[in-house]
């Protein structure tokens, strides 16, 4: 097999989304280390592939068919499996969106092969390549390695790589058009209009100052001294995502992959154990406060300041700190 | 319908957890409880059978201990089990969970079949998605409702960001769940009493072994991440450490 890397972005609405410049980051950084050629495919439409080519790649391939538009994973697995076929790549790199885990296992297995999934980062150590996931939400990572012969699968996380270092090619990577035939009887399933749920009343992306509460509230009625120490600090309430699971706050408060994704000057967790669907969501934090009872919360590994104590304890004194504080 | 819901036994959630000596994996002597997603997608298929009638049956893949994981299932009133029996089963990949769940159900009949999302512990979210490829069914992901059509079903998908989209399926499919898809229920008295006469198939790594190969992605090494932050560990009494928090935020975070 070719010693080759495919790099397959995402785009939506003719924009490649944030985390497919990551993944060709993480693309040219294994490149440069094994010295394996770099391609890409934007699959659907073929738009984008001139903003890619522009990057440091050997070549660019639109994949397209008709029946790529809308996404399906039957579409998706079959156009790509196709083009595999032809182009073998060695390993295969994607963003770790809704949309690639809805298909990649399904492809992977579909050319007898297996998917690395969610990877935050690879090592490449005597000739072998490992890459690094996430287990047990976060309390422990794993060095996985592939143990298969066809194409490797690897999704790696939001915010694993960097965007801004993706590299410039000299010249433009040629783009080659690649047509490929998805027949009739192989789509089954059938999406209708992605939509939003009813207007977001809150947009906790403007805060410059979240609280937030995780499991560790136990309670709904607890979510009380949250709010006050929310007020006192003139900051938004937010959640993980088991308390709005559970009605205790509403949806548009969530913190998360499936939620917001936010930025705050500070971010105060309360009872937020730090598992990864809420991490991507506000771990770009200026700075980041975590109480938690349990000294082995993940959060703890992104916090600046860290209470390891019960907060049922700690938030009160807090609220009236504050309170002294800004008078 | 006919629904059978994966569901897998993971260590609780503030368990703690500590690593064998090997490096490879976590030391077994932990609680355990039923993935959060899959009690999620048990409760999806109780609330389907008692709309639609039908049957609902569990089935797990893990050592003995898992076994409660069905007992509790069944309390909630599943009208049967399947244990895929034995230590082998914790070490497989997601792929050949999925070969072994789909050779120990190959003279069933189900049109739907459940997983939850991702487990807590590999939080690998493929072994529903796979069991559709190794049985040849459509499939569709993180799932926030279900309602049957004409077709099939019309579920409700969740995609990132706040946004859904509605998607038609023929049956059979599967489904995998997301958490907080509807409100779980508790086990009663009497579902507590009725579970221990509900039969349980126990499958032994014997009868699927044929089904299962060598895993395709190897844990080399497991260990607690490096800390990429310099974190300061305030101490003291619940008044020491207000004042201390408060004096950083107020002089290094500068927000108040």
């Amino acid at each position: 097999m070719a010693d080759s890397i495919l790099v397959v972005v995402e785009q939506r609405q003719g924009k490649l989304n944030r985390v497919s410049w990551e993944t060709i980051a993480a693309g040219q950084a294994i490149a440069a280390q094994t010295g394996w050629t770099l391609e890409a495919a934007v699959v659907g439409v073929g738009a984008m592939a001139g903003e890619v080519a522009g990057k440091k790649l050997a070549k660019v391939y639109a994949v397209e068919s008709p029946k790529l538009e809308p996404y399906t994973p039957d579409a998706f697995a079959h156009a790509l499996k196709l083009f595999l076929e032809k182009r073998p790549a060695k390993l295969v790199l994607m963003p770790h969106t809704y949309q690639v885990r809805d298909f990649v296992p399904k492809l992977a297995t579909g050319m007898g092969s297996t998917a690395i999934t969610d990877a935050v980062g690879y090592k490449y150590e005597g000739g072998k390549l490992l890459f690094t996931r996430q287990m047990f939400q976060g309390k422990f990572v794993a060095d996985v390695s592939f143990a298969g012969t066809g194409p490797c699968f690897v999704t790696f996380q939001n915010g694993a790589f960097r965007a801004d270092k993706v590299e410039a090619g000299g010249a433009a990577a040629p783009v080659e058009t690649v047509n490929v035939d998805v027949p009739d009887g192989i789509v089954r399933n059938q999406p209708q209009e992605v939509f939003k749920e009813a207007k977001q009343a809150v947009d906790l992306t403007q805060a410059e100052i979240i609280v937030s509460v995780g499991r560790g509230i136990k309670e709904q009625k607890n979510i009380e001294i949250a709010k006050q120490l929310a007020d006192a600090l003139g900051g938004e309430l937010a959640a993980s995502r088991p308390i709005c699971d559970n009605g205790w706050l509403p949806m548009d408060r969530q913190i998360g992959s499936s939620g917001q994704t936010v930025a705050p000057k500070l971010y105060l967790a309360l009872g937020i154990s730090g598992a990864i669907q809420h991490i991507v969501g506000m771990k770009g934090a200026k700075s980041i406060v975590a109480i938690n009872k349990d000294s082995e919360a993940p959060i703890f590994e992104i916090a600046d300041y860290a209470v390891v104590g019960n907060l049922f304890d700690v938030v009160p004194a807090l609220i009236e700190e504050v309170k002294k504080a800004r008078t | 319908m006919k629904i059978l819901v994966c569901m897998k036994q993971v260590p609780q959630k503030d368990a703690p957890l500590k690593l064998n000596e090997a490096g490879t994996w976590i030391r077994e002597d932990v609680s355990y409880e039923v993935n959060e997603p899959d009690a999620y997608a048990l409760e999806e298929a109780l609330r389907q059978k008692e709309k639609h009638t039908g049957e609902v049956v569990v089935v797990t893949a893990g050592p003995a201990r898992a076994q409660q994981v069905l007992r509790e299932a069944l309390a909630k009133g599943a009208d049967r089990a399947i244990h895929l029996e034995g230590d082998g089963f914790v070490g497989l990949d997601a792929y050949n969970t999925a070969r072994a769940i789909a050779a120990a159900i190959k003279d069933e009949t189900f049109d739907l079949i459940f997983t939850g999302l991702q487990s807590d512990d590999y939080g690998y979210a493929q072994t529903g998605v796979i069991l559709a490829e190794i049985l040849g069914w459509p499939h569709a992901t993180i799932i926030m409702h279900i309602e049957k059509n004409e077709g099939g079903i019309r579920v409700k998908r969740e995609l990132e960001a706040g946004f859904f989209q509605f998607v038609d399926v023929p049956l059979p499919a599967v489904l995998t769940i997301q958490s907080g898809i509807n409100k779980l229920r508790y086990a009663t008295l009497i579902g507590i009493k009725q579970a221990k006469s509900k039969p349980l198939r126990k499958v032994a790594m014997a009868e699927v072994q044929s089904a299962v190969g060598s895993n395709l992605q190897k844990i080399e090494k497991l260990y607690v991440p490096q800390k990429s932050k310099n974190t300061e560990f305030l101490e003291g009494s619940p008044a020491e450490v207000a004042k201390k928090l408060v004096e950083r935020l107020k002089n290094e975070v500068r927000v108040i």
